[in-house]
């Protein structure tokens, strides 16, 4: 007979009291390695007789496997406990904030732009800019203000030299692509134009979009209602618009067009001076001498033409109250179109 | 323009209230600036008659009054200097209550006791009426003003002032004639202008006229009026509709003409006739010829200057301010009165250049009613005579290049093609009667019409669409969604639009600002000294007067303003154009800028600091550069500018040109600009960023990449780029990608030596490379970096 119940009673106490893997590797190799202890009675098997070998190995086998069992167990249960002991000690405080590099972003005005030319890319206009130190003709005269007209007062223009101007609008920009190419026209001109004014409500510089369609057919009908869908498209809401005959020397005829009041929504506030409306821009249809001097059929061709202040529009839509508050550029401003 | 409803009203009387009349013209293209009362507000105030005036008997300055207002006989006590007996003036009786238009305070009048002596009401000035800003007195009412009768229905003062803001081509709404016109014409109701009757010349007396300058002065009539009365009061009710408009009273004659602007149009002037000397001629003024003018101002003449002369010179600056040595005065008995049409070509800009802008000068440039002259001489003489006195001469006109009326033919077709709906050929006839425009011939297709004297706005087919539309109502017409052929654009792959850029700075924590284009002269001397930058002529203030010539001044300005709030840490950047002048050519390149500031990240409970520097904003550029799809194009070589820090400051070349610098800003300059800590900033030319090209796909290898590492012992002035340049030349095709790990300088290391790792990832597109292959690159890049730098492998 082999004694190995004192040796599994011995194995199994020392594993259970094994506290770490390694323990257990050096307990494996002591009683399962090849000199381990429990091997070692298969070694002495060859002494017994032939009759009692059979048993006396199975009795081994059996040992060997309650053992390696145990030892199996134990590993486990080491494995968890270690795991648990990691998984407690990594803990953290998830309600402290991560790590990153502070947010950035685009300017209100470049944010207004943007959207008023996705609305506008969108029903297949294109996007060109220009110069904005102008020559006289592209600023003035294309545009059918000769030297000397009234309406050169009306823009405060800053001059470089008495023929060189910087641009007091963006619709230059829609005469050089009209010189440079062939109708039809749908396109927008967003930029920075420049007024020698500077209050509470100028700024000597400001941007613009207009906006120019020239077409076979088109009517003071597709204006307003370009403007129209304009003005709802932008503000995502069905505002009134109403358009009032004015006078641009480019455009016949010509009109401003005006929104109901965001604030009051057309009952009178102080946004609007009590009227109920806001003006948001001009328009009309091109003057046929503008069309002429750009080389464009104006018997066949007809087209329409719009501008709005960027700022104004980002005003109402954002609700600024101050137009400078664009220029000063404070971070504490900024940071809320963010 | 400000007018008097009331006024209008006497011209053509619709039966609409006033907010619907200022509705109308506001959407008539006449928009309606302001409109309000014309007087306080106030009730109980009636005309009285002061019966007597007693000293009071404890107080100097005040008096004792018996007052009759009409129906009883009242004390009151007042303090005017100019209370007598006799006089008609307002009173506001007890239970009388008055707003004070400055301040909206209201003053009741009660029975007081004025040192002891009792008084029932007040006698007022115009101030307390509201009529006038100030006053010293009593309003002194006519004699036969009636005793009784509500002050407000007796001076009529339930009128509107209604403020214009007219565009300049509508001249012809420049008086109380044209905005009836046009008033009748919106309402189709009857016009009944003022009757004019001519005056019949009392006395032979004339003055020659001559008019040299035919096509500026198409027509001048004058008129010698003598032996009026300068110092004839003006009546209530003129100095009242004066006012209305915005027009102080000056003295009779003055006062006349400027009545005649109002009602008609038509500017006029009237010299002293002692003053003249032979006669008048309307010519151009010759270069250097002088004149002082009403407000005293000496001007000294251009040849384009259109003026008034006699025998002595220059009377008058033509149709824009009167001479101060022919003006009427005190001492004038004779007038020679001046009604001329001026040509709005030969006026315009004229009264601009020499800072001028006055009422007549407004109205010729944007066009008078050049048949009008006659009426409006008429008119005015009729008005002197009965206000004034005088006998008039008769009429002398002289006659220049009168205009030739245009005509225009209108299709009926064209007005439904360009407002896109059909309006009747009726409707159309009536609205271009209504507006007073001449009908020469009409058929079914088109009308033929001669533009009238008043209006200069009118010259195509589409100026009358414009008058159509109006009169029709802009907001009659339809709204319709343009319809075009559904052609496809251009897509260029290979222009990055701008917004990428501008999106990945703002992920890198970089806020857009937007700067003035102009600058302070000054700062960008030290920021860029090298270039002459534009000057703007006319700038609105120093610190806004020259062109940038580069982002950084506004990019540092903007900094400024934040660091001077409590911010720490700034991130900036715009885009934009700047402008660069190199003779008479200037170039308008447009860059993209930013600048960092502070700490690299924001403060966190877990990380030490870490002020920003060089290869922050590198790292950032070069993320934007990547966005190029060209990055290894671009090249960092060392550079220099005199805003930047020597030793910190890299030109950025593409193709061996230079498109961008990059450093930080010269610790000097820092200390100058008032800033603590220090800056680093970028600027790159934004078209060269823009054109990036398509992605070409490569055929990838399959077969293993091999990494190696090379450290190297190097001169300390060899550069980075230099090392990379020169292993990619000698390590050929095979090298895929090359990094350097790592760069020490320190007691390790000999002086003036550095320690340069490598880090070289080979790969064959067609078999493994054999250690043999590697050895082969390896070697051949360290032969490489020996020849060319002397280095020598690291130990």
């Amino acid at each position: 007979m082999v004694d190995t119940v004192s040796l599994v009673d011995e194995a199994l106490h020392a594993i259970a009291s094994s506290n770490d893997e390694k323990s257990l590797e050096q307990l494996r190799v002591d009683f399962l390695g090849k000199k381990g202890s429990l091997t070692g009675l298969l070694k002495g098997l060859g002494k017994l007789s032939p009759e009692e070998r059979p048993k006396a190995g199975e009795q081994i086998n059996v040992a060997k496997r309650q053992v390696q069992e145990a030892l199996e167990l134990r590993k486990k249960d080491l494995v968890e406990q270690a795991l648990n002991a990691q998984l407690s000690a990594e803990a953290v405080d998830v309600t402290l904030p991560g790590r990153k590099q502070s947010a950035g972003g685009l300017h209100p005005v470049s944010k207004t732009i943007a959207r008023i030319q996705s609305i506008f890319e969108a029903a297949g206009y294109s996007v060109a800019e220009g110069p904005e130190i102008e020559d006289d003709y592209h600023n003035f005269t294309a545009l059918n203000i000769p030297e000397h007209h009234p309406a050169r007062a009306m823009h405060d223009t800053f001059y470089i030299d008495p023929a060189t101007v910087l641009r007091t609008h963006t619709s230059p920009v829609q005469v050089r692509v009209m010189e440079n190419g062939e109708p039809p026209f749908r396109m927008i001109c967003p930029g920075r134009v420049y007024r020698c004014d500077s209050d509470l409500t100028h700024t000597p510089m400001f941007h613009q979009v207009e906006g120019l369609v020239v077409d076979k057919d088109v009517s003071f009908a597709d204006l307003k209602g370009t403007i129209e869908e304009f003005v709802r498209a932008f503000f995502e809401d069905d505002r009134d618009v109403r358009f009032r005959p004015s006078y641009f020397p480019f455009t016949e005829p010509s009109a401003e067009f005006d929104m109901s009041c965001v604030m009051c929504h057309g009952k009178g506030c102080r946004v609007c001076g009590h009227t109920g409306w806001v003006e948001i821009g001009g328009c009309g249809m091109v003057h046929p001498n503008v069309l002429k001097m750009s080389n464009i059929d104006a018997e066949n061709y007809t087209g329409f033409a719009f501008g709005v202040g960027v700022e104004r529009m980002a005003m109402l839509r954002y609700g600024v109250s101050d137009l400078r508050l664009f220029f000063e550029n404070d971070l504490k401003f900024l940071k809320q179109f963010n | 323009m400000i007018f008097s409803e009331q006024w209008v009203r006497e011209w053509v009387n619709p039966s609409i209230t006033t907010e619907q009349l200022v509705e109308q013209l506001t959407m008539a293209g006449l928009e309606v600036d302001a409109c309000g009362p014309v007087a306080a507000e106030f009730t109980n105030i009636v005309v009285a008659e002061v019966l007597s005036v007693e000293p009071h008997p404890d107080a100097d300055k005040l008096r004792v009054c018996q007052v009759n207002d009409g129906s009883n006989t009242v004390q009151v006590v007042c303090g005017a200097p100019n209370v007598r007996a006799g006089m008609r003036v307002p009173f506001a009786q007890v239970g009388a209550r008055l707003v004070n238009p400055a301040d909206d305070s209201v003053l009741k009048i009660k029975k007081a006791k004025l040192r002891g002596v009792e008084s029932n009401g007040m006698l007022c000035s115009s101030e307390e009426l509201g009529i006038s800003e100030s006053a010293d007195g009593l309003l002194d009412l006519p004699a036969d003003a009636p005793i009784g009768t509500d002050i407000r229905e007796y001076l009529h003062l339930d009128d509107k002032a209604i403020e214009l803001d007219l565009t300049p081509n509508r001249g012809d709404c420049l008086g109380i004639s044209g905005i009836s016109r046009e008033i009748a014409a919106l309402n189709d109701c009857e016009l009944k202008p003022v009757e004019i009757a001519a005056v019949a010349a009392q006395i032979q007396d004339t003055f020659p006229v001559k008019i040299s300058a035919q096509s500026a002065c198409p027509r001048y009539l004058g008129r010698v009026v003598r032996d009026i009365d300068v110092a004839a009061p003006t009546p209530l009710w003129m100095q009242e509709k004066l006012r209305r408009s915005g027009i102080r009273s000056i003295d009779i004659v003055v006062d006349i003409t400027n009545y005649v602007l109002l009602e008609l149009g038509q500017p006029m002037h009237a010299f002293d006739l002692q003053q003249l000397s032979a006669g008048i001629d309307v010519r151009m003024a010759t270069v250097g010829e002088k004149i002082t003018l009403l407000d005293g101002k000496e001007l000294t003449l251009a040849a384009d200057d259109l003026v008034i002369a006699d025998g002595s010179g220059p009377l008058a600056l033509a149709g824009i301010m009167g001479g101060e040595n022919s003006g009427v005065g005190q001492g004038t008995k004779d007038v020679f009165l001046e009604c001329a049409y001026f040509s709005a070509l030969a006026l315009a800009g004229r009264a601009r250049r020499y800072g001028l802008h006055t009422d007549a000068s407004h109205r010729y440039e944007r066009g008078v009613d050049y048949k009008l002259q006659p009426q409006a001489m008429e008119r005015a003489t009729a008005l002197l005579v009965e206000l004034a006195g005088g006998k008039a001469g008769p009429v002398i006109e002289a006659e220049g290049e009168l205009p030739v009326a245009p005509t225009v033919a209108l299709s009926f077709a064209k007005v439904s093609k360009v407002l896109g709906v059909t309006i009747a050929r009726d409707q159309i006839m009536q609205i271009l009667k209504a507006i007073g425009l001449i009908i020469l011939s009409d058929t079914e297709e088109q009308v033929e019409v001669e533009v009238p004297s008043f209006r200069f706005d009118i010259s195509l087919d589409v100026d009358l669409i414009e008058e159509i539309a109006r009169v029709y109502g802009y907001n009659n017409l339809p709204k319709t969604s343009p319809t075009a052929t559904l052609a496809l654009g251009k897509s260029k792959e290979a222009e990055i639009p701008l917004v990428r850029f501008k999106n990945q700075l703002a992920a890198l924590g970089y806020q857009e600002v937007i700067t003035y284009s102009f600058v302070e002269p000054a700062l960008l001397q030290k920021i860029q000294p090298e270039i002459a930058p534009v000057p703007l002529q006319n700038p609105i203030s120093n610190d806004l007067s020259v062109m940038r010539t580069s982002l950084w001044p506004g990019l540092i300005n903007a900094l400024k303003h934040n660091a001077n709030r409590q911010q720490e840490r700034v991130r900036l950047f715009e885009c934009g154009q700047v402008f660069l002048r190199t003779g008479d050519v200037t170039r308008q390149p447009p860059k993209i800028a930013g600048l960092i500031y502070g700490e690299l990240n924001p403060q966190l409970w877990c990380d030490s600091k870490k002020g920003v520097d060089f290869f922050d904003i590198k790292g950032d550029l070069e993320s934007i550069l990547e966005l190029s799809m060209n990055c290894e194009s671009y090249q960092f070589v060392k550079g220099s500018h005199p805003a930047l820090h020597s030793g910190q400051c890299a030109a950025i070349e593409f193709e061996g040109r230079e498109v961008g610098l990059l450093g930080a800003l010269n610790p000097a300059l820092q200390r100058d600009l008032g800033i603590s800590d220090r800056v680093y900033l970028f600027e790159l030319d934004l078209a060269t960023l823009q054109a990036a090209s398509v992605p070409k796909a490569a055929e990838l290898s399959k077969f293993p990449e091999v990494s190696r590492d090379l450290a190297i012992v190097i001169d300390e002035a060899v550069t980075g780029g230099e090392i990379m340049a020169n292993v990619r030349e000698n390590a050929g095709s095979l090298l895929v990608d090359l990094r350097i790990f790592d760069v020490y300088q320190g007691d390790a290391m000999e002086k003036s030596k550095k320690s340069i790792a490598l880090g070289l990832t080979l790969q064959h597109p067609s078999r493994t490379l054999s250690d043999e292959d590697i050895n082969a690159i390896i070697d051949s890049c360290v032969n490489g970096l020996e020849a060319k730098f002397n280095a020598k492998l690291r130990n």
